[in-house]
């Protein structure tokens, strides 16, 4: 592998764990606050669908972006209202939004654009543009960073950087704010921060909103940054991916980032290579396909390290009488 | 304790919880521009009204019975199965590799070693995220999750690879012999000398799976393991304080829940496409989940709630087929049937609970 191709493939990395980054995090406030998510995937299938719509009818991508984001918060809004207020189950409420998703944008879809469950296709000010940074059309000729520079950390979306910026805003917001404190609290013991007189119902919900947002973010760069539109099923395994992601950094931010930039990398080798010819083996592509969930189940049952959840997650709160 | 009556949580909270999710389906057809009564008029038609629609939504329902079997029987246990695709997706391969490399001169010994080999690997492909629940504490939510995803690369390589026909580009094994082809309801019925569609799916694994809903009610109310699996389920540290093993248990209920969840295999791999194809469980493990929750785990249940959304899918199918409303408006009544009936349930049941009180004061 040359030079050249190998900074392709990082390239398409951190094109490809960005909306992982975005989704992890959102799934790693959600349940440091002791709410389990496995509707990720339907929050970011539901705003990549509302960007993608709002985008193509508008030719805005800043008003595709806030009607992603806001379709994504609705669909948080009634995870919360299932699991916080009516003691649901967190799991069950997760899959129903998945479907709802995977069902509701194909129905709309249809009906407002009748071209198969797509959006048209997004061009100019209706998709986000490549960002360059300063310098880099003249540091592109200097051998090895010149490339780096040019290609690998320039010339992304701005979700890309914002995505980036995500993950020290978090870990600031987490462990260095009364508000990151209380929701780690609320996480683990809720009836002692309820004690101090923190509502953990607010707390609960203002974590399930951030990762709603967080959420749209990653719908959103999917349908009008990383392609151009809105088709059906387009975030593809992603929100599980980045949940497996979440349990691969034990939720923490910084390791979030390197969980999703090594499943982001897998994906793009997976991408560009067929099969995988390791002299003695081959590694079919459906391997490359399979990895993150094979590495997610071996983390799981602690053959590496164990993966320890929120102590308080998936129970809904009961204030004692 | 008991603050209102059985019929009212078995029959009165899920009917209303399912009268929510059609009234928002409603509204959803409205907003499209088309007329809920009218399209409601032509699924009840399409699906019910003849017998040729009867036989693709008891096609379906037999699918449905087996994955809302096997969510229920792991609910009894506290587990919640959401790896029913993936069971499904290996059970499967079992009935194809069966069908495909065994000579068998005549259907029904074929039928009886195609279960035999789907529930095998359905129980296989469930034990693995069972043995890591019990023995080492991983969730058994999130390791199903990644099993569905992993059976589903499995087949894909093993169809690309290993049982597609030379020549063939179609990720799809080669068809089976046709004495391994299952008479379909039609003919059983015509038999009888009663009319009866011919040329519809529903074929004799209907008949095995009202046969799993009775054999599961028997497992879970008439046996000791039934009983075990509910006390476990009810409460693991009571359980455990009597004696009973949560290893063996998880291990148990997941096996079954497994099997059963590959015998929907059987239903759409020999009776129907007589071939194994690439996507051929058709999110049929999830509607498990919604059979399961709607029916109140219960085999009876399940078996109603089968044939309610084996109705939804073929009347979605018509309604998919003679108006402009895509298919995916029946994903949507099935995520609120979930989300009503699971996830919501206390919405709809204390309100009722209190309705039932207030009466009570009343009548004294």
């Amino acid at each position: 592998m040359d030079f050249a191709t190998l900074i392709q493939i990082l390239d398409s990395t951190v094109r490809l764990a960005t909306p992982l980054l975005f989704a992890c995090l959102a799934g790693l406030f959600s349940e440091r606050a002791g709410v389990f998510d496995i509707g990720l995937e339907g929050k970011m299938l539901i705003a990549a669908f509302a960007s993608g719509a709002v985008a193509a009818v508008t030719g805005s991508v800043w008003l595709g972006l806030c009607a992603g984001m806001l379709g994504s918060l609705m669909l948080a809004a009634v995870h919360g209202l299932a699991s916080i207020t009516f003691r649901g189950n967190q799991l069950i409420s997760g899959v129903a939004i998945n479907f709802l998703a995977s069902g509701i944008t194909v129905l709309l879809a249809q009906s407002w654009f009748g071209q198969g469950g797509r959006t048209p296709p997004l061009a100019g000010a209706a998709r986000f543009q490549p960002v360059n940074l300063p310098f880099a059309g003249q540091v592109a000729d200097v051998p090895v960073i010149g490339p780096v520079y040019a290609e690998l950390i320039s010339g992304h979306t701005i979700l890309v950087y914002v995505a980036a910026a995500c993950v020290p805003l978090t870990w600031w917001l987490l462990f260095r704010t009364r508000f990151g404190l209380r929701l780690r609290a609320v996480g683990e013991n809720p009836a002692a921060v309820d004690t101090a007189g923190v509502s953990v119902i607010g707390i609960r919900f203002a974590a399930v909103a951030i990762c709603g947002l967080l959420c749209g973010l990653a719908g959103a760069y999917l349908a009008t940054g990383l392609a151009a539109g809105f088709g059906k099923e387009m975030t593809a395994g992603r929100g599980f991916i980045a949940l497996a992601a979440l349990i691969f950094a034990k939720w923490r931010p910084w390791h979030a980032l390197g969980a999703c930039l090594l499943f982001g990398l897998l994906e793009a080798v997976g991408n560009r290579y067929q099969n995988i010819d390791l002299g003695f083996a081959v590694l079919p592509v459906q391997f490359m396909q399979a990895l993150p969930y094979i590495l997610t189940v071996v983390i799981l049952a602690g053959f590496v390290g164990k993966a320890i959840p929120p102590r308080a997650g998936g129970e809904p709160y009961v204030k004692e009488r | 304790m008991d603050r209102m009556p059985k019929w009212a949580d078995v029959l009165l909270v899920p009917a209303i919880s399912l009268v929510l999710a059609f009234a928002i389906s409603s509204v959803v057809i409205l907003l499209i521009g088309e007329n809920p009564w009218a399209a409601m008029k032509l699924m009840v038609t399409g699906a019910l009204g003849s017998t040729y629609g009867w036989g693709y939504t008891l096609y379906y329902a037999t699918n449905f019975m087996f994955t809302g079997l096997a969510v229920s029987v792991a609910f009894h246990a506290g587990l919640f199965n959401i790896g029913g695709e993936g069971q499904a997706t290996l059970g499967g391969l079992g009935v194809a590799l069966v069908c495909l490399f065994l000579p068998w001169p005549h259907w029904s010994l074929a039928l009886a070693a195609a279960v035999l080999a789907a529930a095998m690997f359905g129980a296989l492909w469930a034990a693995v995220p069972a043995w890591l629940q019990a023995k080492r504490g991983s969730h058994i939510v999130i390791t199903t999750i990644m099993f569905n995803f992993i059976a589903a690369a499995l087949l894909n390589y093993v169809l690309v690879n290993l049982l597609r026909p030379v020549g063939s580009m179609d990720p799809a094994s080669a068809r089976f012999a046709p004495e391994m082809r299952l008479p379909r309801l039609g003919e059983i019925v015509n038999g009888l000398g009663l009319p009866f569609a011919k040329g519809t799916p529903a074929n004799v694994t209907f008949l095995i799976a009202v046969a799993a809903c009775f054999a599961v009610w028997l497992l879970i109310w008439r046996t000791r393991l039934g009983y075990q699996i509910r006390a476990f389920g009810k409460s693991e540290k009571a359980a455990v304080y009597a004696g009973i093993s949560p290893v063996r248990i998880t291990m148990y209920a997941m096996l079954i829940s497994g099997g059963l969840a590959g015998l929907m295999a059987t239903n759409q791999v020999m009776g129907e496409a007589q071939r194994l194809l690439l996507n051929s469980v058709e999110g049929a493990g999830f509607i498990g989940i919604a059979v399961a929750l709607m029916g109140r785990s219960h085999p009876f249940g399940v078996f109603l709630a089968a044939i309610l959304f084996g109705f939804l899918y073929q009347g979605g199918a018509e309604l998919a087929l003679w108006t402009k409303i895509p298919r995916e408006l029946i994903t949507v009544i099935q995520a609120l049937v979930i989300l009503f009936t699971g996830a919501l349930d206390n919405m709809v049941r204390r309100p009722v609970e209190s309705l039932f009180l207030i009466a009570r004061k009343g009548a004294r």
